[in-house]
């Protein structure tokens, strides 16, 4: 789809736009509707609407198997290492009170890096299932 | 008193080990990490398990937040007893794996199916300590989807329909839990078993309670392959790498079966579930007629291990007629069936696992002449297979006996024709595999061929449990029976 000029420039204007709006849902998560999910999808919008006008391949270049790989098991560990974390500070799992001295701190911090933790794994699997697809002709 | 802590880290470990092996490339280090991981559970597990032996309940909450608000992981001798039974079976499958997944699977594969495996172990120990309905579906969603993975690992290209297969029948029973559960949620307002339970009316017909305990007992009856709900389980338990087989066979459905316990005696009570609701009827039928007829389609089977996964369907019917039998002796049948099962099924598996890895095949008729091939793997096999009939000193007959006592209790003399029946169709399919490896030649004589010895150890063990529990059963029995007790005592 890249001979088309309007796709093309279209994208290139709406991708900036579409990730900002992603970090605006992922991080005012705390105070408005959103969160880590919605973030999550809504960022991999972005790479995936690169990947339909520009080419799967070209989406590679950034977003390489081993990359989403390490990505999709980052979230996964940032969410349950915060909670080991309280767990260590002498709490239970998941107990954000202890991340700071002043408990509502505390709890801002502990949600964020939980929702950020969420925020990426969620969008690298959906980027990985968007290449799993796309991607099936090139690897015959 | 123990530290409350423990109890998080039998789930929370195999959690987070998961990721862990997902970023290593070497197939041996994650099993390396797999193992520690699930012998660690294994003995957090029974820490757990001794504790609520004597002190009846542990709980443990998230956040800090207490139990009807926040989730909260609350064991007591029920779930006490599964959790010991997954983390020990899953163990010594693990063991089984190290050398029959590096001969099944690519090594460059092996770190996605010891990712799985981990999350699938996660799943099952989370659906068997959470308190939390919800969190019980979603425990029930992390290890289905992790078992769609592991049984799509196979080697034959069928496993990718049976998995798929599994995946839609799976969806859909996950879906009527959902069901059941939000519909529970609308009525009650909370999610947390026992305060379910405190909160559901008591004495009056109520429409919505009932469409929730249907919806429950389809969802989890497509879970644990309840009759005419089971036909994904034999392809998924065939065409699956033989490891997982094993593994899926000994806990998955086990599991299943715990969490209908826990709905129908803990959520529901006993009066709502058996008396104003005619589940007993339901479930004695059912049973019957999964004993008898997968019993009879086990015997036209020609692959052996699809013949023991629909023995598998049989088994499971027992241990719903035990159910149905609506009786405290009935339970305790039926929970000590659910246990001395697994230690056969994982045995009989595993011993079939031998066969794949030495045959390549487990068709009838490749295993000519295995028991002078491969004489300690056939014994193992013979000795699971006289257990699984019910040949006295053995687990089987154990589970048979109470079953037996529990239907006498009750004078239903008819259903000791249908466990005998069961018993002699299971005599005639280990017989179909006994004669072909005994009393048949191969056409052209080979060599002696054994399994090696990281194969043969784990199938021993698991054939040596099945005796042990036959002999001595101050354990299974005595857990069995305060297991019962507990969840009878559940309902005002």
């Amino acid at each position: 789809m890249k001979d088309n000029q309007v796709l093309r420039v279209v994208a290139k204007i709406m991708i900036p736009v579409i990730l900002l709006f992603a970090f605006y849902v992922q991080f005012h998560g705390d105070y408005g509707p959103g969160g880590g999910f919605q973030a999550g999808v809504i960022f991999a919008a972005g790479p995936i609407l690169y990947g339909l006008i520009f080419g799967v391949e070209r989406l590679q270049s950034v977003f390489t198997i081993v990359s989403l790989k390490i990505l999709i098991a980052a979230g996964l560990l940032l969410f349950a290492g915060v909670g080991f974390a309280t767990v260590f500070l002498g709490g239970d799992y998941l107990d954000y009170d202890q991340l700071n001295r002043d408990p509502i701190l505390g709890q801002h911090l502990g949600i964020l890096l939980v929702e950020l933790g969420v925020g990426i794994t969620v969008a690298a699997v959906m980027i990985t299932i968007f290449i799993a697809f796309a991607g099936r002709q090139n690897h015959r | 008193m123990i530290d409350s802590q423990l109890l998080l880290l039998q789930v929370t470990l195999p959690l987070i080990a998961a990721p862990i092996c997902l970023l290593i490339k070497s197939g041996r280090a994650c099993w390396a990490i797999a193992f520690i991981v699930t012998i660690s559970s294994f003995s957090l597990a029974a820490i757990v398990f001794s504790y609520v032996l004597t002190y009846g309940v542990l709980e443990y909450n998230f956040g800090g937040w207490v139990a009807p608000w926040g989730i909260s992981y609350r064991v007591d001798i029920v779930n006490g007893l599964i959790a010991l039974l997954v983390s020990a079976i899953t163990t010594i499958v693990l063991v089984f794996a190290r050398t029959s997944v590096s001969n099944e699977i690519k090594n460059k594969n092996q770190s996605i199916f010891y990712t799985a495996w981990l999350l699938c172990l996660a799943g099952l120990l989370g659906i068997t300590v959470t308190g939390d309905a919800f969190n019980l579906f979603v425990f029930l969603e992390i290890s289905s989807l992790a078992s769609y993975v592991l049984i799509a690992f196979g080697q034959d290209r069928r496993a990718l329909t049976a998995s798929y297969q599994y995946l839609v029948m799976g969806t859909i029973g996950a879906t009527f839990i959902l069901i059941g559960v939000g519909l529970l949620y609308a009525m009650t307002g909370t999610l947390n078993m026992v305060d379910i339970a405190a909160r559901l009316p008591q004495g009056v017909t109520n429409r919505t309670a009932q469409t929730a305990l249907a919806f429950l007992v389809v969802g989890v009856g497509l879970k644990l392959a309840l009759f005419p709900l089971h036909l994904w389980l034999p392809n998924a338990y065939t065409f699956a790498p033989s490891a997982v087989g094993a593994f899926l066979a000994a806990t998955a459905t086990k599991v299943a079966i715990y969490v209908l316990l826990r709905f129908l005696f803990t959520v529901f009570g006993f009066n709502f579930s058996f008396e104003e609701m005619p589940l007993d009827l339901i479930f004695v039928t059912l049973g019957i007629v999964a004993v008898i007829s997968a019993s009879a389609v086990a015997i036209f089977q020609d692959n052996v291990k699809r013949m023991f996964a629909y023995s598998s369907v049989a088994q499971i019917g027992y241990m719903i007629i035990g159910l149905g039998l609506s009786s405290k002796a009935g339970l305790t049948a039926s929970i000590l069936h659910l246990f001395n099962h697994a230690w056969i099924k994982g045995g009989i598996f595993l011993a079939l696992g031998c066969v794949a890895y030495k045959l390549g095949s487990v068709r009838l008729g490749a295993l000519a002449g295995a028991g002078y091939r491969m004489p300690w793997t056939m014994a193992a096999f013979l000795l699971a297979g006289l257990s699984l009939i019910g040949v006295p000193l053995t687990a089987g007959f154990i589970s048979k006996w109470y079953l037996f006592e529990a239907a006498i209790e009750k004078d239903w003399w008819l259903m000791l024709i249908v466990i005998v029946m069961g018993s002699l169709l299971s005599l005639i399919y280990v017989w179909r595999v006994i004669e072909m490896a005994y009393l048949r030649r191969p056409d052209h004589e080979e060599e002696k061929s054994e399994a090696p010895l990281s194969l043969l150890l784990p199938t021993w063990v698991l054939v040596f449990a099945s005796f042990y529990f036959g002999l001595d059963t101050r354990l299974s029995v005595g857990v069995a029976h305060k297991a019962a007790e507990t969840l009878i005592g559940y309902s005002p």
